[in-house]
């Protein structure tokens, strides 16, 4: 029997210092399936989303109780290379956050690192990864310049084509149209639907509309808790949980 | 009505003190300008500035700073070589390496060195530097361009180090995060983002540091050695343009031909020292173009 999930998280608790961020949270996370998280400002969900890759290592003082696995292994195995699992695991940001250096420089970064040199190989995988985030067209004969150029839309694009240049099996999104006009964000929601045919997409969002356009399942946090997570239009129209149903509907406070 | 008053005369204030200070300064350049350019009905500009023999005491007497110029260049560019490394790594060290209490020592230290009064280390280089350099090296004197560009360095350390820091500093925390999101490790993290990134603050930091040296006057004075002639190897002795105006400025009578040729080397070295400080400030306004991304 195939296991469709690829990360699961076991009665997770994270700490920054004293104070916990999460609690017991346990979680699945499907494959080839968008799954939004949503709930109110500092609720704990830019905190999940960094723990999946161990983004939270980069900040002093953190403690994380309880397991994270991804494919049956504990990424916070002393053992586990955080570099590894972050090769694996992609991640795009609120804010777009090119590199300021060339456009192609930007996307062939990380593969680069990861040893690939070979000239041609680069070239046709930053043309593949830019039109995997529909960029292509827009940057095709300006690949030289520099990506600070570009509008804030395009470097959000440009931020995803890095992270799928990675080849990564999950990519991990946090409120990646927040900052971007209707227009660009209309895009990157098309891309997201497009991309889950070969990626996992775990995306934070504040947009209920948007959580229920794209996504498959939908958690609701709450104060650190996940209090309800089930099939996105389940949530939407028949949430088990008075709470989730009084966020969704803006009644909530 | 009166909180207008009171605005526009404080304004006027501030404006008076600038003035003040402005005026200071372009009547020095102007005194420096006066006392130095006689010497030019003597000697050619070009005679002054490449003769390669100052004999300003001599019968007939030879106004040639070539020498001067060479010593001062060759142990600026040296302690600046020996400066560079050791400055930009410290403050790579202090800012993205070094655990917090490690840090909270190693800063202050820093800009303790930058504290010890020039004289000082002028003594050191004297006292401790030359014998070893004379001994080690089996030479007929300690104190010399290497003596020199060495205690250079520990002046322009500091310097170097906390204004580059402040540019690594600057670094936004994005460019950081992008990079081990994909995949980067520390050091590559390091070296290919936040170096890169930096490198306009850091290239100031290195102009900055060598204008220090160039205009730096009591350690060269006391283990360059003095001698006015061009070196021929590192273990030479020289004579910067600022000890060479020290040293004989008590000795030259008032409005001599060696008077005003020294505030003529005066003159070279003020333009020097302003050439470096607008290369500082071109490439940091660079750097604040093209800084950080934006939306
Ligand atoms: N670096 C940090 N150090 C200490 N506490 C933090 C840190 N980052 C977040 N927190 C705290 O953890 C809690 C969860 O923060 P988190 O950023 O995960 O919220 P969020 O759900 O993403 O909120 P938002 O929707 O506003 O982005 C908040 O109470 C926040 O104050
Ligand atoms: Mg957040």
């Amino acid at each position: 029997m195939e296991d469709n999930r690829v990360i699961k998280t076991k009665d997770v608790n994270f700490y920054y210092g004293k104070f916990r961020a999460l609690t017991d949270i346990s979680m699945d996370f499907e494959k080839n399936r968008v799954t939004a998280l949503i709930g109110p400002s500092g609720c704990g969900k830019s905190t999940l989303l960094r723990l999946l890759n161990r983004m939270n290592d980069l900040i002093d003082g953190t403690r994380v109780e309880g397991e994270v696995l991804f494919e049956g292994m504990n990424i916070y195995d002393p053992d586990v290379d955080p570099v590894e699992i972050r090769r694996r695991i992609g991640m795009v940001f609120q804010k777009p956050n090119p590199f300021p250096k060339s456009i192609f420089n930007n996307i062939t970064y990380g593969p680069r690192l990861a040893g690939l040199s070979d000239r041609v190989e680069l070239e046709a995988l930053a043309e593949q990864s830019l039109k995997q985030a529909v960029l292509w067209d827009e940057v095709k004969d300006i690949l030289g310049q520099s990506a600070m150029m570009l509008s804030g839309g395009q470097q959000q694009r440009l931020c995803i084509a890095r992270a799928l240049a990675m080849k990564p099996d999950v990519l991990l999104m946090d409120e990646p149209t927040s900052a971007l006009d209707p227009i660009s964000t209309a895009k990157i929601e098309e891309l997201i639907q497009d991309l889950k045919r070969q990626y996992t997409i775990i995306i934070v969002t504040h947009n209920m509309q948007q959580a229920a356009r794209i996504s498959d399942r939908t958690g609701f946090f709450y104060i650190g808790k996940l209090i309800e997570y089930s099939a996105t239009e389940k949530i939407f129209t028949r949430p088990d949980i008075k709470q989730t149903e009084d966020y969704i509907t803006g009644r909530f406070g | 009505m009166t909180r207008r008053l009171k605005e526009i005369i404080i304004k006027r204030i501030f404006f008076l003190f600038a003035c003040v200070s402005i005026l200071i300064l372009g009547l020095i350049v102007a005194f420096l300008f006066r006392e130095g350019i006689p010497i030019f009905r003597i000697v050619s500009v070009r005679d002054f500035l490449l003769g390669g023999e100052w004999y300003p005491t001599f019968d007939p007497p030879a106004f040639g700073i070539w020498p001067l110029i060479v010593g001062s260049f060759i142990v600026t560019f040296l302690s600046t070589f020996i400066a560079v490394p050791l400055g930009v790594l410290s403050a790579v060290y202090i800012s993205e390496v070094a655990p917090r209490p490690m840090k909270e020592i190693l800063k202050p230290l820093i800009e303790l060195l930058a504290g010890i009064p020039s004289v000082v280390l002028g003594f050191f280089g004297m006292v401790v530097l030359a014998p070893w350099l004379q001994d080690t090296f089996d030479l007929p004197t300690g104190l010399n361009i290497v003596n020199a560009s060495l205690m250079l360095a520990v002046m322009a350390i500091p310097t170097i180090s906390s204004i580059a820091e402040d540019a690594l500093y600057a670094v936004p925390r994005e460019f950081k995060e992008a990079s081990y999101a994909l995949g980067a490790t520390k050091s590559e993290t390091i070296l290919k983002v936040i170096i890169p990134s930096a490198l306009s603050g850091i290239s100031t930091a290195v102009i900055l540091g060598m204008a220090r040296a160039i205009g730096e006057t009591m350690v060269v004075l006391m283990v360059a050695g003095g001698a006015a002639a061009i070196p021929e190897s590192l273990f030479d002795s020289v004579r910067p343009m600022p000890a060479s105006i020290a040293a004989e400025m008590g000795e030259a009578p008032f409005r001599s031909e060696h008077y005003h040729a020294l505030f003529a080397t005066g003159i070279v070295l003020f333009l020097l020292t302003l050439a470096f400080n607008l290369i500082a400030d071109y490439v940091s306004h660079k750097f604040r173009e093209t800084g950080s991304g934006t939306l």
